[in-house]
């Protein structure tokens, strides 16, 4: 359908009788702006206090560095493998405090030293488990393989297990899970 | 418009290229150009308040739905999240409220205009029903939003109010079960009133809206009452506009004043048992819930079903009903006359429930209290609920107390007791029970059940005293 421009323009006035002098269009033109930077002003101030409502949640701290018990010291000792143990990890999960379990394995590292691994893939997040027959954590989900202290063996993990941070404290193993695990061991 | 249109004011190539494939810059032309009989007036500004309003209602419920959970479990935690916890979360939330209040006033003001103007004449009918639809809908949508907070006020004030609807014969009972999601209140009544409030309702005041405009715009403004010269007519851009935009302007203001300076508390959560409990509907429902005090017994139909279903019906079809040409309110002094009863009685059923209120000392001092003890609930700080640790973490029992269920399985008291001490016809729950009592006390009555218990077949334990405390291991770890 092809519209001429000028009547586009002329059609409302003409049908309505309305008188328009051009004092009148230049006054409409700075009315417009004057609405536009109005509106702009107002959106502006009236989203501030929507943004601050809306990212509230990120600025909630999610878990503090919380140190778990994971038993006695000597119950690690043998090398037969890595041992999986649970934590409860207990957060403010917006309105409610909530508990939720997170598999840790206990396992030695190269120089023989006690070392606590997360079971977060480091690729895409998924749950490794600890395949005896293999003597391999193997990922479910795209394959990763790690060997028994963690280090990446194959897949498309781009490292190895993170290493939680683990201290003796008595004669007990204790373990500081977050969800952002950085690299330490146990001295 | 300026990237549309040329200085001269002819379409930019941009202009032009989006005018023939949508229309809209020529339909934003004849909205802007919109004529209006004898010129712009302040008495024209409700209509677009209501349109800016029911915006602010819509953005800021989206963004209360972004942490509320519609249940009896969350529903007055997660807004005393809100208002207590989250930044700006009270702020959004007054203007929510003060919003849904104002929408009542300018509602009114609106309607008032229309009735006193007559501009519901003229082959506006179906305009004007739709704006009682829209009417209707804007007060379910105050009804409903009401219960959600799920503190003492909109406990009550929502059972009072389905209660009145249980009175309407015949389907009345059937109606206020169906929207209470049973005889009780409930977590489904809240998931009811939510999806209404949320979903249903909101879709309903979409569609009512377009179809208001669109035949707003086929009749075209009706202007004054009185007769006015034809050349008198203008745009209604710019200056009806501008009155338009400053009246949003001054309602946004007081919004913001209001829940920035007084902002709407939330009172402690729902606790069934207050029998003290004095529920008092917000302001303009007063004058019908004072109007229902009048009507007890037999007589009650006439006052809760036939009279408002009259003055509802006659308000309704004013356009059918005051069909002369004549606009002017003084000469409808019928019109006029009865429209000013109505409201002078809301005004006056309004003033008198305030006043009952006020004169009965035990009233006025219990409803003084229920307000002190909002504001005590809102200065504690907010306190998270807390899910179960050994509830969600499923930890296996430990020896003692799967010892302690063998037990409880060999010495058959699981056959009265149930299955984890549940409690069955024949003999009591013991789960929750057997923890508030101390080991002696229990010991005790194991041995030496008393008469009552006697009576109703429990018999003395036999086992060793090593197997008794195993056993009431158990029964105190059952919950
Ligand atoms: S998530 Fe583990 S290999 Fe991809």
């Amino acid at each position: 359908m092809f519209l001429d421009e000028v009547r586009v323009i002329e059609l409302p006035c003409s049908t309505t009788g309305v008188f328009r002098d051009e004092r009148e269009t230049g006054r409409r033109s700075f009315l417009g702006l004057l609405a536009g930077v109005g509106a702009a002003a107002v959106a502006a101030v009236i989203s501030l206090p929507f943004l601050r409502y809306m990212v509230y949640p990120l600025h909630e701290e999610a878990s503090r560095g919380q140190w778990f018990d994971l038993g006695p010291l000597d119950q690690f000792a043998s090398t037969a493998g890595p041992t999986r143990k649970l934590v409860n990890i207990q957060r403010l999960d917006g309105w409610q405090q909530t508990v939720s379990q997170q598999a840790v394995y206990v396992t030695h590292d190269a120089e023989g030293s006690l070392s606590v691994l997360s079971s977060v893939c480091p690729h895409l997040g998924c749950s490794v488990a600890w395949k005896p027959e293999t003597a391999q954590f193997v990922c479910p989900c795209h394959g990763g393989c790690f060997a028994a202290d963690g280090a990446r063996v194959s897949g498309p993990p781009p490292t190895g297990m993170s290493v939680l941070p683990a201290k003796a404290e008595g004669a007990r193993l204790m373990v500081s899970y977050s969800p952002v695990a950085g690299r330490s061991k146990v001295a | 418009m300026t990237s549309f249109t040329k200085p001269d004011g002819t379409l930019s190539s941009l202009g032009r290229w989006l005018e023939q494939r949508t229309g809209v810059l020529s339909f934003f032309r004849s909205v802007i150009d919109e004529s209006i009989p004898g010129g712009p007036r302040w008495a024209y500004v409700f209509g677009s308040g209501l349109l800016f309003l029911v915006a602010t209602q819509f953005i800021t419920g989206v963004a209360l739905a972004l942490y509320y959970v519609p249940s009896t479990n969350s529903a007055h935690t997660t807004v005393a999240y809100i208002t207590k916890q989250v930044w700006s979360g009270s702020f959004i939330r007054s203007v929510h409220s003060y919003g849904s209040q104002m929408i009542v006033v300018v509602l009114f003001l609106h309607l008032a205009q229309t009735f006193l103007f007559g501009a519901f004449k003229g082959r506006r009918e179906i305009l004007w029903l739709s704006g009682v639809c829209l009417f209707l809908l804007m007060l379910g949508m105050a009804f409903t939003g009401y219960l959600l907070p799920w503190d003492q006020r909109a406990y009550f004030a929502t059972a009072v109010g389905t209660n009145v609807m249980g009175e309407v014969p015949v389907v009345g009972v059937f109606l206020k079960r169906l929207l209470r999601g049973g005889d009780e209140m409930g977590t489904l009544t809240l998931s009811r009133f939510y999806v209404l409030h949320i979903i249903v309702i909101p879709f309903g005041i979409a569609a009512f809206i377009a179809l208001h405009l669109f035949l707003f715009r086929k009749a075209g403004p009706a202007g004054p009452p009185e007769p006015v010269p034809r050349l008198s007519a203008r745009p209604f851009y710019p200056r009806q506009f501008a009155m338009d935009a400053g009246f949003a302007g001054i309602l946004m203001l007081i919004l913001i004043a209001l829940a920035h300076f007084a902002p709407v508390p939330l009172g402690p959560e729902v606790d069934r048992s207050s029998a003290a409990y004095i529920p008092r509907p917000e302001w303009y429902f007063l004058p019908l819930f004072q109007w229902l005090k009048y009507w007890a017994g037999s007589r009650a139909i006439i006052g809760i079903v036939v009279i408002p279903t009259i003055v509802f019906a006659l308000f309704a079809l004013v356009p059918f009903v005051d069909r002369g040409s004549e606009r002017r309110p003084r000469r409808r002094l019928l019109s006029t006359s009865l429209f000013a009863c109505v409201i002078g009685s809301l005004c006056l059923l309004g003033f008198l429930s305030r006043r009952d209120d006020r004169s009965d000392r035990n009233v006025s001092g219990q409803l003084a209290w229920q307000n002190e003890e909002e504001r005590n609930y809102m200065r504690q700080p907010f306190e998270p609920t807390f899910t179960d640790v050994l509830a969600s973490a499923k930890e296996p029992p430990s020896p003692l107390l799967l010892a302690g269920q063998g037990i409880f399985h060999t010495s058959q008291c699981v056959f009265c007791h149930g299955e984890g001490g549940v409690g069955t016809k024949a003999a009591p729950r013991l789960a929750g029970l057997a923890s508030k009592l101390s080991v002696e006390q229990l010991s005790a009555l194991i041995r030496h059940p008393n008469p009552k218990m006697k009576a109703g077949g429990m018999p003395a334990f036999a086992g060793s005293d090593e197997d008794l405390h195993t056993l009431i291991a158990y029964l105190q770890s059952l919950q």
